[in-house]
């Protein structure tokens, strides 16, 4: 069986990670994503071209590790959009794809002339999907934004923090991971209504707004019971208001030989949930002392009211502790922990990551070979493949302009002598 | 309605699944949920409507459990030594649902659900979501042991490391992996309609989190470096400025990338002219002096002090702005002015807001229980031609039993 989306040709203008993380997705799964690229200011509108971190001593546009990370198995070309030329071959593209992304800002695409009305001038059936920061209409459409904005203005950073300080927000752009999610997801179900109806669409998606679809019970709080979660005391992530539960928290442990990191001596955490009086019980067993079997403590309401006292005993508890060995003894009595894992300790040291298959290694033609973020699913009949670097600028000029459009070698030739690519 | 319509997914209640659920249920699919008879233990999940603690009150079923029906099985004693398919007839009456289905959708220890459905039919769609997936361990998890084992809660925190790293608030790591759940039911559905066959999806949350840390997992992988949280921003090998300021109001603002051109420079001092506040401004010369300049490349600051100053001055610019400023006018007023950023709100002030309402994110759904009509946040995603999103509230307990188990 071929490719789960081998019949899939994607005429793709996405960058960064909210919109390239979308379509390494649907490359991983074999659909053919044509990358498009600006030959005249290097394809540096994709930031993280050119951008740290680094494999080796090697800088540029070749040498991003990140836009390797989310551009694998894509191919790359260049079309010098400024150029009629290039724009009929952008033309021709699109009439043989399935699907034009792109999470430029909005009105970008409408800008150089293939807004969704020219698209489906093009291609009756296509399927257009945008994805930005606050969507394509409403007030604040024009506005700027990559993921940390996402996600502050969808709620997302002000809910991620401790009482009486800064929001502490999120430490990368999850909103770009899961706005890239999103865009897939527009993708995917806009080819499946295709195949059962025949019908192209237009799927408008705002990071922001599936930013704030992700935070339904605090909402509902708010509209149901009028309690916002700028209140006194919040917000207090660590712990679990949705559903309540207490223990639950990150504890320092204690001091450790240096990992292969070369860290470990301090900045050492453990999560602790008790998810019930019962596993309380359990805990507090593990716990053996006068103040983990004192009544109060026996019920979640109990648990609850003293929180902060519960919580500076437990830390007091876990910090003569080492994280991994706690946290596998307390999984053996069935209380959910874990050690809060370093990068090393999870990609490296962790059986579970290895064996999933989850870091491949891809070939990057200036690059090498430089391991990579996998897919975290299986399917048993059609699973993903990553094996092939992101594409360099205009790596694949000659195949795609040769077996997609059908052009001579001479014709490309003339394509390169006059910068149309 | 909506892009899935026609597709039919049984989805077995569990806390791991019920996002995924969700998502698939508001683009269009008929999901329906199995419950045990009396309800889901998620149905004791607060908070609750009025503080009323009750199965049919909880908003942590609301969110996850509308436009989804729901019916009640029983289908316990899920023990694969003494599992005897042919007595139970709900395990049938299960077995009869999958196969009019065309997913599954489960979050149980591997094995238990594909004992209990036999043979997977052919076109059958089978999911899973588990801590570990199928080949793996099935231990005790919640959504902050699944962020810290995963890498996000390494991430996030504060600059001062006596803090605890923190776990980002709204159970995004379960909602992560049910985001990857729906891309891939939906590959695999895409896949079925070349190929006539469904497949089984194993989904691992400790994988999907795993690749849902930036640089966290790419900057170990390729450099071998190690990030470090610090507030509010960005996790790096090494320590970078800081990008929230907090404005008059209290609200707190993300600044982005600073200002770097001379455009930017000239809009911040033509707009403090505006308000009357340049003599307060004590950096107000320097600033002008970056009305010229093309742009200021941050690597290269060290070498040039004058440019330095100019970005110092332009970064100074924004929190003078913000000590007269609400957050959501200077959080407007740098947009508009060309300048990336974004004010901090709360969940609540969302929906409030009046972009979210132009594009009619706030979602009307009727309680007639309860009578009340309540706003949600709507959907995720904006399909112009087959539009979807929540459209009915979560079912109670066995409120589908006659006209889905009849056959309906």
């Amino acid at each position: 069986m071929g490719g789960a989306l081998s019949h899939v040709r994607i005429c793709d203008f996405t960058g960064q990670l909210a919109g390239a993380g979308a379509t390494k997705f649907l490359a991983a799964f074999g659909a053919q994503v044509i990358r498009i690229e600006d030959p005249v200011n290097k394809g540096r509108w994709d930031i993280l071209r050119g951008a740290p971190p680094f494999k080796d001593s090697r800088r540029g546009v070749e040498f991003g590790a990140g836009f390797n990370n989310h551009n694998v198995e894509k191919l790359g070309i260049t079309l010098n959009l400024r150029t009629a030329r290039a724009k009929e071959l952008l033309a021709e593209l699109v009439k043989v794809s399935d699907v034009v992304s792109e999470n430029f800002a909005s009105g970008v695409l409408e800008r150089m002339g293939f807004g969704y009305d020219r698209l489906r001038e093009l291609r009756s059936d296509i399927i257009y999907v945008s994805n930005c920061g606050f969507g394509q209409t409403g007030p604040y459409g024009p506005f700027k934004s990559w993921g940390p904005i996402a996600q502050a203005v969808s709620g997302l950073t002000f809910q991620s923090g401790l009482p009486d300080l800064p929001p502490a927000g999120w430490g990368y752009s999850y909103m770009d991971h899961t706005g890239g999610y999103y865009m897939a997801i527009a993708i995917l179900a806009a080819l499946y209504h295709r195949a059962r109806t025949g019908e192209g669409q237009w799927v408008d998606v705002s990071c922001s707004e599936a930013g704030a679809a992700l935070n339904g019970p605090a909402m509902l709080d708010y509209t149901v019971n009028g309690r916002p979660l700028r209140r006194e005391g919040m917000p207090n992530s660590n712990r679990s208001q949705s559903p309540a539960m207490a223990p639950h928290g990150i504890y320092a442990t204690a001091s450790e030989e240096p990992g292969v990191d070369g860290l470990g001596k301090t900045d050492n955490w453990i999560a602790i949930s008790c998810r019930s009086d019962d596993e309380w019980a359990v805990l507090a067993d593990q716990i053996n002392q006068d103040w983990a079997r004192d009544q109060r403590f026996s019920m979640l309401s109990g648990r609850l009211g003293a929180e902060d006292e519960l919580d500076r005993r437990m830390q007091e508890w876990t910090s003569g502790h080492n994280r991994w060995k706690l946290a596998e003894s307390l999984r053996a009595v069935g209380v959910p922990a874990a050690a809060v894992a370093r990068p090393a300790e999870r990609i490296d040291q962790d059986r579970t990551t290895s064996e999933w298959g989850l870091w491949p290694t891809v070939i990057h033609r200036d690059m090498g070979d430089v391991r990579v973020d996998g897919l975290p699913v299986h399917l048993s009949e059609t699973d993903w493949s990553i094996e092939r670097g992101a594409p360099c600028l205009g790596e694949h000029n000659d195949i795609v302009f040769k077996d997609v459009l059908g052009l001579s070698a001479g014709e490309i030739e003339d394509l390169r002598a006059e910068g149309v690519i | 309605m909506g892009p899935l319509e026609g597709v039919r997914v049984v989805e077995l209640a569990h806390e791991y699944v019920a996002f995924a659920g969700r998502l698939l249920a508001d683009l269009g699919a008929d999901v329906v949920l199995v419950e045990p008879p009396g309800g889901h233990p998620g149905r004791h999940f607060g908070p609750f409507v009025d503080d009323e603690p009750h199965p049919e009150r909880s908003l942590w079923w609301w969110h996850h459990h509308a436009s989804k029906r729901g019916v009640t099985l029983d289908l316990s004693a899920p023990n694969l030594d003494t599992l005897n398919l042919d007595d139970p007839a709900d395990r049938l009456r299960l077995r009869t649902l999958a196969a009019q289905a065309d997913v599954v959708l489960e979050g149980e220890e591997p094995g238990w659900v594909g004992a209990l459905l036999g043979e997977r039919p052919e076109r059958l769609i089978h999911v899973a979501i588990t801590p570990y997936g199928q080949a793996g361990d099935y231990p005790p998890v919640t959504d902050l042991t699944v962020l810290a084992a995963g890498g996000p809660v390494w991430s996030c925190g504060y600059d001062d490391h006596t803090l605890p790293p923190v776990r980002g608030g709204g159970n995004q790591g379960f909602q992560t992996a049910c985001n990857y759940a729906v891309m891939s039911v939906l590959t695999a559905l895409v896949a079925r309609e070349q190929t006539g066959r469904g497949q089984f999806v194993d989904v691992s949350m400790h994988a999907s989190c795993n690749v849902t840390t930036e640089f966290g997992s790419y900057t170990w992988l390729a450099a071998g470096h190690t990030v470090q949280r610090q507030t509010g921003r960005h996790a790096t090998p090494r320590p970078t400025e800081v990008t929230q300021v907090q404005c008059l109001d209290g609200r707190w603002l993300n600044t982005g990338v600073p200002p770097r051109t001379g455009r930017e420079f000239q809009a911040l001092g033509t707009w403090i002219e505006d308000l009357g506040l340049a003599d307060e401004f004590d950096e107000f010369g320097v600033l002008q002096l970056g009305y010229e300049v093309d742009y200021i490349p941050v690597l290269n600051l060290e070498d040039d002090p004058l440019k330095a100053e100019i970005f110092g001055a332009g970064r100074s610019a924004i929190e003078f702005l913000a000590e007269s400023l609400t957050g959501h006018d200077l959080f407007v007023g740098l947009q508009q002015r060309g300048m990336a950023c974004g004010i901090i709100y709360s969940p609540e002030e969302v929906l409030e807001d009046e972009h979210f309402k132009a594009r009619g994110f706030p979602t009307q759904i009727e309680h007639e229980d309860l009578g009340r009509t309540i706003t949600y946040p709507g959907s995720s995603l904006r399909f112009v031609g087959t539009p979807c999103g929540p459209h009915r509230r979560a079912p109670h307990v066995g409120e589908h039993n006659d006209e889905v188990l009849t056959g309906g």
